[in-house]
């Protein structure tokens, strides 16, 4: 799950960013990419390619530094699998 | 609790463009050029609104709205704005801030406010804008402190639609660390409003500017934590309004060329009717091809929105620079194919040639799209 989350989440980031070198430990906010509407995007990507909702406690800056920390939110956030 | 019934009696739910469009033509339209000269939208049209279930009815049921999904919504929206932009401005901010709340809310916040606004029992304005700020959201000088577990607010809002009337407001101010969104009801004490008049256009919506000194605020004002997500609920809640503006401002070509279409049948010039003179009929082909395609582009930025796409950002920023710009295009082609009655009371379209103009300025002016959407300009390549 994470891995494919990762991997998705990346596509997502080097879409809107095709001049950066991005790999899954990158922290993008040190990039100097995100803005607030960027930010906005990332959660609505989130939320709707892995169908989770993200509350409030987990909106913290940390959860969205890179492809890896995002991926371990959704894997959080993910009904556990059987 | 009063019924719905017995605010407005006879007054049927909006639910679909049909239905608004009824509303607007029988409670609006009529009455839009007296509004605008008065400067305010009497009480009694906000009971019927209320009635009607025009405040949030994209509110979830369970929250006391009627699920209304996005791409209805704006058509209802766009509705209202081609009968009077003044009203579609209350619409506006209520809107953004009764869904910052659903979206954002703690669940105590939800229970607090959400069923309220829903109804239209408690109406609510968005306070981002200052005196020495516009544009530049960060550039804002209103400040909060932490105190006694609470908070302590400071500053003038400025601009602030339906300020004067509005319940509840949504105020954006400095913390320590960084922007936070704070709810300040209205009778909250050190908070005093101005009345802002004779503005250029939307001069119904009962603008005002608001001071806070030193307003004590409990912990549970703070909408959503303060920081990373602090820019997300300004971004949320003004692309929201974004879309909002976009659907007014094709309500307003679509006035524009209502009016057009019905004075260029009647007036002749010459011996000949206006509409059959080809100079006028370039106008009115341009006004017929930028409704619709404003139309897409909006209903495009709202079917986004439905499916929870992050593409509806950038999707509302293009809808609604292309809509606000056609709006002020043919709002002041529309005043030229009128003459000198379209420089008069007696015809709608000197009112939607000065709300236009505002539409150009709020919800990110003209600039700020362009910039916005330039700097998006690679994700276009395909
Ligand atoms: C009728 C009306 C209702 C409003 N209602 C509300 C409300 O409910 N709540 C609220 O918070 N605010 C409200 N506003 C304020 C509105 O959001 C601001 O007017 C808007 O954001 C622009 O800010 P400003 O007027 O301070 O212009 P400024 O930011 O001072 O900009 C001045 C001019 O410079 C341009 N500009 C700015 N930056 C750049 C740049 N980088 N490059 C090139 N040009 C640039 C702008 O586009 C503009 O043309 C309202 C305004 C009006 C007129």
């Amino acid at each position: 799950m994470s891995g494919n989350a990762k991997e998705q989440i990346l596509d997502f980031v080097r879409a809107r960013y095709p001049q950066a070198e991005i790999d899954e430990t990158q922290d993008i906010f040190a990039l100097g990419f995100v803005n607030s509407l960027f930010a906005m995007e990332l959660v609505m990507f989130i939320e709707k390619t892995f169908e989770v909702t993200i509350p409030n406690d987990e909106l913290k800056i940390d959860n969205f530094r890179s492809a890896n920390t995002m991926a371990e939110l959704v894997d959080r956030l993910s009904p556990a699998r059987v | 609790m009063t019924t719905q019934a017995e605010i407005a009696p006879g007054v049927l739910q909006v639910t679909d463009r049909k239905s608004a469009r009824a509303f607007v033509d029988t409670h609006i339209v009529p009455y839009a050029d007296a509004y605008d000269r008065q400067g305010r939208v009497p009480e009694e049209l906000l009971e019927r609104m209320t009635a009607a279930g025009l405040w949030a009815p994209f509110l979830p049921g369970d929250s006391g709205g009627g699920g209304m999904d996005l791409v209805t919504l704006g058509e209802v929206h766009e509705e209202v704005g081609r009968g009077c932009s003044s009203v579609r401005s209350l619409l506006t901010v209520h809107t953004m801030v009764s869904w910052a709340v659903q979206r954002w809310g703690s669940p105590a916040q939800r229970e607090q406010w959400v069923p309220a606004l829903g109804r239209g029992d408690v109406l609510a304005a968005f306070c981002l804008s200052e005196p020495g700020a516009g544009s530049d959201a960060s550039g804002i000088a209103s400040n909060v402190v932490e105190k006694n577990g609470g908070w302590v607010l400071n500053g003038v809002k400025k601009w602030i639609t339906n300020g004067q009337r509005a319940d509840l407001f949504l105020v954006f101010a400095r913390t320590a660390t960084s922007i936070g969104a704070f709810l300040v009801p209205r009778d909250t004490p050190g908070v005093e409003v101005t009345p802002i008049e004779d503005v250029l256009g939307t001069r119904a919506s009962m603008i005002a500017e608001i001071s806070f000194r030193d307003v004590a605020l409990g912990p549970d004002a703070l909408l959503g934590p303060s920081g990373f997500t602090a820019g997300m609920v300004l971004t949320g809640t003004l692309d929201l309004g974004r879309y909002s503006v976009a659907t007014g401002s094709v309500g307003i070509i679509q006035a524009a060329l209502e009016a057009c279409a019905a004075y260029a049948s009647r007036r002749t010039v010459g011996g000949s009717l206006l509409k059959d003179l080809p100079l006028i009929q370039a106008k009115l082909s341009d006004m017929v091809t930028d409704a619709r395609a404003a139309r897409l582009l909006v209903a495009e930025a709202g079917r986004l929105k439905d499916a929870g796409e992050a593409s509806t950002i950038m999707a509302t920023w293009v809808a609604k620079y292309f809509a606000s710009t056609a709006a002020a295009r043919h709002a002041s082609e529309a005043v030229q194919i009128h003459g000198a009655n379209g420089c008069s009371h007696d015809y709608p379209v000197a009112r939607l040639y000065r709300d236009a103009k505002v539409m150009e300025i709020i919800e990110g002016s003209n600039e700020i799209q362009r910039i916005t959407i330039a700097s998006q300009a690679e994700r276009e390549i395909i």
